[in-house]
């Protein structure tokens, strides 16, 4: 699987390591350590107000960190910021550009804030992302969708190791967001790293590799998306002709776990369309034994679902466990 | 890193595109045209009263010293007053009009009473945006976290501002020029006008009264304005670093320079406000030779003041720019 070989030659892009930061007397960002990797989707998600938007401005020098480093391929952002902002282009929440000049002044405008980016570079990320024909006109009449993909070639002129997105998908209609996320794929195939920030849980499942979480200025977690749905266990959901002898049957074995109504976090939606449906938690391997099992015993198996817990569930069980804690 | 002059190239486009160097022009084309025409009846006037300008001279000579004698007139007003007779009557000695109606002269005498709120409004016009401008639209996120050191970036936009405010005291005098030459005829720029009169107590120094040409002495204007135009602006780019609003740092700056020109105009008698950077703007009373607003205050002095302010007013824009955290 893609997740291991990118586990297998770890280059680290980007390395943020143990930030802090006080506004006056008070502790935003009590500790932030993360790293990403090359060529993959990292998310970064927390709710609102959880010290997102501090930690994404340390990440590319808009904020100073009181103590701890970030680093983009080896060079410290804070003391280096020219050294190591070469290799990152950024959206930082929404994509303001100088709506008083074209979208390719604009362009040329930050084009000349780095070395090396040719007008050939110019009208190749404008073609990328699809902004070509509208190219010369003024921003201010450019809509919502237009800006953003603006923003993204301004952030692509110096073919950047890092791309740094700050709630991307704000604003945009569904299919914009679609398209986005093939975009983000795209760019990851061919080797860019993404730093990817959300408060929307789904929309980091669907488009992250890995996940940092972010609560109350702490990183409260960090690993495969798929390894930390797995960490929050998954349900089995059975739905038999008779599903009292087979609760009876559950019971009697140790290694089937059964959870009983609100102790799961499964979407109530979802349950009472399957009415008697019985929950457990079991290994995965003992699913055609039980199966085997209650076709023995006369029970007709109706139905078999797997149930994965979302990224929601995961989230709750973290920073419940904090305030327990 | 890129280098300084495509930084200033940037700058130098944001604020052309922005069309506040046009607004200046158009208010100039306005506003001119309307005081040549004052100017134009004036002279209209005069030449209708006197057939000689040696009898214009000698007839506010004589209501001058009237007004010496009146008790109302308060103290310092009297000394501004024997000043004037005094330097009258030395043009009237050595035979010279001072005020010949030429474009040159109009030109003179437009920027002096220009130098303490028209040229500093049209300066806040571009320098009060300058940073803040970025702050309130959000272009500052895309700014700074380009591989450039954030004092490269307000470098660029401090050479930038320099640039504009030279352009502004340039076309303000040529403007001036041309507009009150169709009026006035273009010649003039030979006559002498006398220089260095110094103020003694209450008594004129003409020790070292001189003649320059009309050209130079407009050249010298030009000079003493760009000066105290380069200060305000300076001092406005660091009010613009500190507040986020354009409107705020506007009218910040605006109330500065207004309540320097209110203050130079009661302030005599209050000796420690010749500190202030507002009341030091008009240098050109020193090349006048009218007694400046507070005692005691120099052409040297004033240079100074001025200067003080505008080096700290740099250092601090420099000191937060560089430091400062970008919130929103």
């Amino acid at each position: 699987m893609t997740v291991e070989t990118r586990a297998a030659n770890k280059e680290v892009v980007l390395s943020v390591q143990q930030l802090k930061k006080y506004i006056g007397r008070k502790l935003v960002i009590r500790n932030v350590s993360f790293d990403v990797y090359a060529g993959e989707i990292f998310g970064f998600l927390g709710p609102n107000g959880s010290g997102k938007t501090t930690t994404i401005r340390m990440l590319v020098d808009l904020v100073k960190p009181s103590s701890g480093r970030v680093l983009v391929c080896g060079e410290d952002v804070n003391r280096h910021p020219e050294r190591a902002l070469r290799s990152v282009g950024c959206i930082v929440e929404n994509p303001e550009m100088y709506p008083y000049l074209t979208g390719w002044e604009n362009l040329e405008h930050f084009a000349r804030m780095q070395k090396g980016i040719t007008r050939e570079r110019i009208a190749e990320v404008a073609a990328i992302v699809q902004l070509d024909k509208r190219i010369h006109d003024k921003v201010k009449t450019y809509s919502l969708g237009m800006r953003q993909r603006l923003g993204i070639a301004q952030a692509l002129l110096g073919a950047p190791k890092l791309l740094i997105l700050d709630e991307p998908t704000n604003g945009l209609d569904p299919k914009g967001i679609k398209e986005l996320r093939a975009f983000i794929r795209r760019l990851a195939n061919e080797g860019m790293s993404l730093f990817v920030s959300s408060h929307l849980l789904g929309e980091i499942q669907q488009m992250c590799d890995r996940v940092a979480i972010i609560a109350q200025g702490e990183v409260i977690a960090v690993g495969e998306v798929e390894e930390l749905l797995r960490q929050a266990g998954s349900y089995t959901v059975w739905q038999l002709d008779k599903p009292v002898e087979g609760r009876k049957l559950f019971e009697r074995q140790p290694d089937v776990k059964l959870i009983g109504e609100g102790e799961h976090r499964i979407d109530e939606g979802l349950l009472s369309s399957l009415p008697d449906a019985i929950v457990t938690a079991m290994d995965e391997a003992s699913i055609p034994v039980w199966v085997q099992r209650f076709v023995a015993a006369g029970i007709g198996v109706q139905a078999v679902h797997k149930v994965a817990p979302s990224l929601e569930e995961l989230f709750l069980k973290l920073t419940e466990g904090e305030s327990i804690g | 890193m890129a280098n300084l002059l495509a930084l200033v190239h940037n700058e130098t486009i944001k604020v052309w595109r922005k069309k506040r160097f046009a607004v200046v022009l158009l208010v100039l084309l306005v506003l001119i045209p309307v005081f040549v025409y004052a100017q134009a009846k004036i002279a209209r006037n005069n030449a209708e009263k006197f057939a000689d300008w040696r009898a214009e001279v000698q007839q506010r000579i004589t209501d001058n010293t009237n007004a010496l004698s009146s008790d109302r007139i308060p103290d310092e007003w009297k000394k501004w007053r024997r000043a004037l007779v005094q330097q009258l009557q030395y043009y009237l000695d050595h035979d010279v009009n001072p005020n010949t109606p030429n474009a040159v002269t109009f030109t003179s005498s437009f920027l002096e009473n220009s130098v303490t709120l028209f040229i500093p409004l049209m300066v806040l016009a571009i320098a009060s945006d300058l940073v803040s401008s970025e702050r309130s639209a959000g272009t500052i996120k895309m700014l700074l976290t380009r591989p450039v050191r954030r004092w490269r970036i307000l470098f660029a936009k401090w050479v930038t501002l320099i640039l504009y405010v030279s352009l502004i005291v340039v076309s303000t005098t040529v403007l001036a020029y041309l507009i009150s030459g169709l009026a006035f005829g273009y010649e003039g720029w030979g006559e002498p006008v006398f220089v260095g009169f110094g103020l003694n107590g209450t008594d004129i120094d003409t020790s070292a009264v001189h003649a320059v040409t009309r050209g130079q002495f407009l050249l010298m204007e030009m000079g003493l304005v760009w000066y105290s135009a380069l200060i305000v602006a300076f001092i406005a780019l660091l009010v613009s670093v500190l507040l986020r609003s354009t409107a705020a740092s506007l009218v910040t700056m605006m109330a500065a320079v207004i309540s320097g020109a209110i203050l130079a105009n009661m302030a005599s008698s209050w000796h420690s406000a010749k500190y202030l950077f507002n009341v030091n703007l008009d240098l050109t009373v020193y090349l006048r030779g009218t007694p400046p607003p507070i005692e005691g205050m120099t052409l040297g002095f004033s240079l100074a003041v001025l200067g003080v302010w505008g080096l700290a007013a740099l250092a601090a824009a420099f000191a937060v720019f560089t430091k400062q955290d970008v919130m929103n």
